[in-house]
């Protein structure tokens, strides 16, 4: 159990629109994420579905049951704050047993499930202490414990490992998603890091300004970005983007010439681009080659990163920034020009509103 | 202040002592989850307002409307209902005066009485009450040992309560009492202090300063120890005295501080009552009689009680101390913001 | 003892003495003696009998005057040490006093008169602390009705106080509802609408209510006290909300969020608020006075008033009496003092 729909919902604080007409279906034991830059309304969806906001409008479905009007301890679901939101007066244990308290449970199961759960997160040497005596990695664990003994319908994870350093967040992000497979319960995840998204999502949600842009697994997203913010959005380093006219179409083929006249040739499966469109082209940066052959794009070196096994090259063509990975190490100064080959490339065309413009890749 | 959370709370009561709070928060819980189904969570917001606006209305607000019903009755009768209604004529008796300069000469003269012995005491119990809280301040915001010793040396009286406080000093200013002794020391013959006119105000000039300069001087020191000591250091290496350094630093930063006591000192003065009540009752004659024991006693102590005169009379007092109060919200709230900006 | 001395008087870069730190010294001392004094000779007097208190010069110890039961006569006498016109000494009973001439009479030898200049005589003297000053008024005055009477008003106005302040606390911080800021705007005004300006209309709901002459006349008026909601709304504001969502989501009522996650969390400003009530109403006296005219039912601090204010003061019980309402007050200064302190820096509240 643990069907979520939204339909058409909106949020507006005062005079301030924050979500406009969501409509989402989360199928059961699914994992979404949300992901978005922040202030994008990720926070305030979740918290519509949890029941700590009302909608302003729209219609929000829990296992066909339309529950806007259900306060939040009522709808089965359990949320994982950013802070943690633990309680600091209580022990471990004392904050794992309260929601179960909370519905009288009998003594004998609260204790087996948080047996259970500290067995299981691995907590069980800090049942006893307080939350300030804890780290932040341990803090986590508990309020994802907290989460976990209420058995609920739906996990709401809110940002869940932003408070982490780096290395913990790698390791909790790989318990997180065996967690999730071993449990087989529903989740929403909201994270502002697409790295996260890309590793945890059965789907991901791309929000921007309180409105979706895309829903899809991460393969899609990531091949084929309905827009130019999801282009932008998914990926690392970010997708470049080229500014062009389009010259000439001709056998399946586009001609568009780069602001420096350089000239690139596109295949445009049936998409319907005139002469003389504005558009954009995005390439990602591991997928431009580095060359040194006369068809290759003109390009000055501005700032080389050597990371070992990958090469970042920051370069300028024709007064656009391009960001270039190579695989390896390559020996290059700033400053000196190089060639940038883009024939391998998949190739994300965008009309002049953002857009994508369906082409064969 | 601020909630170490997370973290350990810092009281730990004993949880023995909770157990029949629990009990009895856990009963209640059954018929308040039922409200909170009912009322929704802005009835509760209500409800946990409730007691709170129901006290305050009853015994606060109320009293505050009806009393400009009082001051428009007359009549020796306690309640509203059966009082009769004469308009403005508690407020023209009271206004009743030949030469407002001579309260002799006013048809309610221990009220003009009382309003000029409370102005001549505000006058000079504020000026040095400031001056003598300031001096304290500052010396103990000098490099001091034991600097928390002397603090609580100076605040020790603030929790005495105004009868203690009384009686302590009526003990020792009468004639057996330890002033006389520690003067005939040095030749001087035994002095009923309290049944002189000049010295018995004198007495409760000081002895309201003894008796609260320890609170004033807290929130001196506070502001003082909120000026960052590097000023002080900067104004060194350019070679500044320390008198101007005084004037120039220390003064114009604890301005803000200074206003708002000074604030706080005249609305308690302008109320003063209860230890002047017990150290001379008003006495002798009327030389220590102030405006609220003119008010209690025309209201509630007087052979002939005369409530509505008490209200009119109140009502003129809370107009200065409104002006007062709204003068201190006004400098703290001002004085805030410049904080903020900091 | 020298390494204390240096202690306390260390001065700013131990440089020589500048003429402010004379000034200093003599400010912190005579405050000492100016501030502590007036107690101290008030705890001393209170153990003095009757007759040690109407002497002049007072002594600063409890002395009394030693007294001898006299063959022939009724009443104890008082024994002096006098010294005889042949400058022999002796210890005689004074039975009178005529001018400058006492009349005395040897204890042993009761019969004959003895008379001496006054001047020739000093009383002979024992240190005794009169303790009668401290138990009698428990038997023969209803002081410790009065005691309890101050005992009930306190704990119950400030157990009320923190549970009807805290509750409001917690609905104008944690709950956004229209008349929000009506609500605190109104409390904000209590604070211009002292006791002294609204006694008469009060006085009459109090009577009209019954409450006149009842110890919840005295407590009800003063429970809703606007300083107490600020601080605890202060505080309740740096409780993150997020606690209070986590705790819906985990099926807490609104009533269980309130004791169960604020009231704890609240604890140190609860326990601010607590002391500065006790202090308040064990202090209060103007609307006690008002309010109670039975004997009763007076509080310490009314009580102490009316029997100071009598024809005939008994100082010796009013001394100690008010030793005995000092008390409770030292004990609070003396364990929290700092913590006070603190409290009145961070809040301005008295
Ligand atoms: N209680 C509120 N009142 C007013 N505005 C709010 C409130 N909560 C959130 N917002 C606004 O809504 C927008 C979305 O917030 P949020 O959902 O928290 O974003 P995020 O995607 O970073 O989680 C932000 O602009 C925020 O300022
Ligand atoms: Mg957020």
């Amino acid at each position: 159990m643990g069907h979520i729909k939204l339909t058409n919902v909106t949020k507006s604080f005062g005079a301030v629109d924050v979500i406009h007409g969501i409509n989402l279906e989360i199928a059961n034991g699914e994992l979404v994420v949300f992901v978005g830059p922040s202030g994008c309304g990720k926070s305030t969806l979740l918290r519509i579905i949890a029941g700590l906001e009302k909608p302003t409008g729209g219609e929000l479905a829990i296992d066909g049951k339309v529950v806007n009007d259900t306060p939040a301890a009522d709808r089965g679901l359990a949320m994982v704050f950013q802070s943690y939101a633990l309680y600091p007066h209580m022990s471990v244990r004392q904050n794992l047993a309260f929601g179960l308290e909370n519905t009288k449970m009998p003594k004998a199961e609260i204790t087996e499930r948080i047996t259970e759960a500290a067995r299981m997160l691995e907590i069980e040497p800090y049942l006893d202490r307080r939350p300030g005596q804890l780290s932040g990695g341990q803090r986590q664990r508990v309020a994802i414990g907290r989460a976990i003994v209420r058995r609920p319908v739906a996990f709401l994870l809110d940002e869940p490992l932003s408070n982490l350093d780096a290395e913990l967040r790698g390791s909790t992000r790989a318990e997180l998603a065996a967690l999730h497979a071993r449990l087989s319960a529903t989740m929403i995840y909201v994270t502002h890091d697409q790295v996260e998204a890309m590793t945890l999502a059965d789907r991901i949600v791309v929000l921007r300004a309180g409105r979706i842009e895309q829903i899809g697994t991460p393969l899609e997203l990531y091949n084929s970005p309905a827009n130019r913010f999801v282009a932008g959005f998914i990926g690392s380093p970010h997708m470049n983007f080229l500014e062009g006219t389009v010259e000439a179409v001709q056998s399946g083929k586009a001609i568009a010439a780069l602001p420096g006249g350089q000239r690139i040739e596109i295949a445009v499966n049936g998409a319907n681009i005139g002469k003389g469109a504005r558009i954009t082209v995005g390439v990602r940066p591991q997928h431009i080659t580095v060359g040194s052959d006369a068809a290759g794009i003109p390009a000055s070196i501005k700032l080389v990163e050597a990371l070992g096994s990958e090469t970042v090259i920051h370069a300028d063509v024709s007064g656009q920034k391009i960001l270039v990975v190579a695989p390896g190490q390559h020996n290059l100064t700033p400053g000196t020009e190089l060639r940038l080959s883009l024939a391998a490339a998949p190739l994300h065309l965008f009309n002049e509103r953002g857009l994508r413009l369906d082409h064969a890749v | 202040m601020k909630a170490d959370v997370p973290g350990k709370t810092g009281l730990g009561i004993g949880e023995v002592a909770l157990v029949p709070v629990r009990l009895a928060m856990g009963l209640i819980d059954a018929p308040l989850r039922w409200l909170q189904r009912v009322a929704g969570i802005s009835g509760m917001a209500a409800f946990f307002l409730m007691p709170n606006m129901l006290i305050f209305g009853i015994f606060i607000l109320l009293p505050f409307f009806i009393n400009f019903a009082y001051s428009m009755t007359g009549s020796t009768a306690l309640f509203l209902s059966d009082r009769t209604f004469v308009g403005s004529e508690q407020y023209a008796r009271l206004f009743d005066c030949r030469n407002y300069l001579d309260p002799n000469t006013c048809a309610e003269d221990t009220f003009w009485t009382a309003v000029a012995n409370t102005g001549w005491f505000v006058i000079i119990q504020v000026t040095l009450m400031i001056v003598v809280s300031l001096v304290t301040a500052l010396i103990l915001n000098r490099e001091l040992a034991a600097r928390s010793f002397w603090r609580a040396v100076f605040f020790f009286p603030v929790l005495l309560s105004p009868v203690v406080v009384g009686l302590i000093w009526k003990w020792i200013l009468q004639r057996q009492g330890l002033l006389n002794f520690s003067l005939y020391g040095f030749g001087f013959e035994p002095y009923t202090w309290l049944n002189d006119r000049n010295w018995a105000f004198a007495a409760t000039v000081g002895v309201s300063i003894w008796a609260h300069m320890g609170f004033y001087t807290l929130i001196l020191l506070a502001g003082l120890q909120a000026i960052p000591k590097d000023l002080y250091e900067a104004a060194e290496m350019d070679g500044t005295r320390p008198a101007r350094a005084f004037w120039r630093i220390t003064m114009p930063l604890l301005a803000p501080n200074l206003l708002v006591v000074v604030v706080l000192v005249l609305i308690k003065a302008v109320q003063i009552f209860d230890e002047v009540y017990v150290l001379t009752g008003g006495g002798p004659g009327t030389s220590t009689l102030y405006l609220t024991q003119y008010i209690y006693e025309t209201g509630f102590a007087a052979q002939l009680r005369n409530p509505g005169l008490a209200a009119a009379a109140s009502i003129l007092m809370g107009v200065v101390l409104v002006v007062l109060t709204l003068l201190q919200l006004g400098l703290s709230r001002s004085s805030e913001k410049k904080g903020a900006r900091k | 003892m020298s390494r204390v001395a240096e202690f306390l008087l260390r001065r700013k870069g131990g440089k020589g003495w500048h003429w402010t730190d004379i000034v200093t010294w003599v400010w912190l001392v005579g405050g000492l003696f100016i501030m502590f004094g007036p107690a101290v000779w008030l705890v001393g007097s209170s153990f003095k009998s009757p007759a040690a208190l109407a002497e002049f010069p007072p002594s600063i110890l409890p002395y009394v005057t030693q007294k001898a039961t006299v063959e022939g006569y009724d009443k104890p006498l008082d024994l002096y040490d006098v010294t005889l016109p042949d400058g022999s000494k002796a210890t005689l009973a004074e039975v009178r006093r005529i001018g400058i001439i006492s009349q005395m009479v040897d204890p042993q030898k009761p019969g004959e008169i003895i008379k001496v200049n006054i001047a020739e005589r000093t009383p002979v003297r024992q240190m005794s602390f009169a303790t009668g000053n401290y138990t009698e008024p428990f038997t023969q005055f209803d002081f410790v009705r009065y005691l309890w009477n101050s005992v009930f008003v306190t704990v119950t106005a400030t157990l009320i106080t923190l549970v009807v302040n805290s509750m409001a606390a917690f609905a104008l911080s944690k709950y956004e509802f229209r008349g929000r800021t009506f609500a605190m705007l109104l409390i904000l005004a209590t604070l211009m609408v002292p006791l002294s300006v609204i006694m008469v209309p009060l006085y009459s709901i109090i009577s009209a209510l019954g409450l006149f002459n009842n110890l919840w006349g005295v407590i009800l008026p003063t429970v809703a006290t606007p300083t107490g909601v600020f601080i605890l709304r202060q505080y309740m504001l740096t409780i993150p909300d997020e606690l209070i969502d986590a705790a819906r989501m985990d099926k807490a009522s609104e009533w269980q969020i309130y004791w169960r996650i604020i009231l704890p969390l609240t604890a140190p400003a609860l326990a601010v608020l607590a002391i500065f009530s006790v202090v308040w109403r064990w202090n209060d006296f103007l609307w006690p006075l008002i309010v109670l005219s039975r004997k009763e039912l007076y509080t310490l601090q009314v009580g102490l008033s009316i029997y100071s204010g009598e024809l005939n003061v008994q100082w010796h019980f009013i001394l100690a009496m008010t030793v005995v309402t000092m008390i409770p007050v030292v004990l609070v200064f003396i364990f929290l003092q700092r913590f006070i302190t603190t409290g009145i820096a961070g809040t301005g509240l008295k």
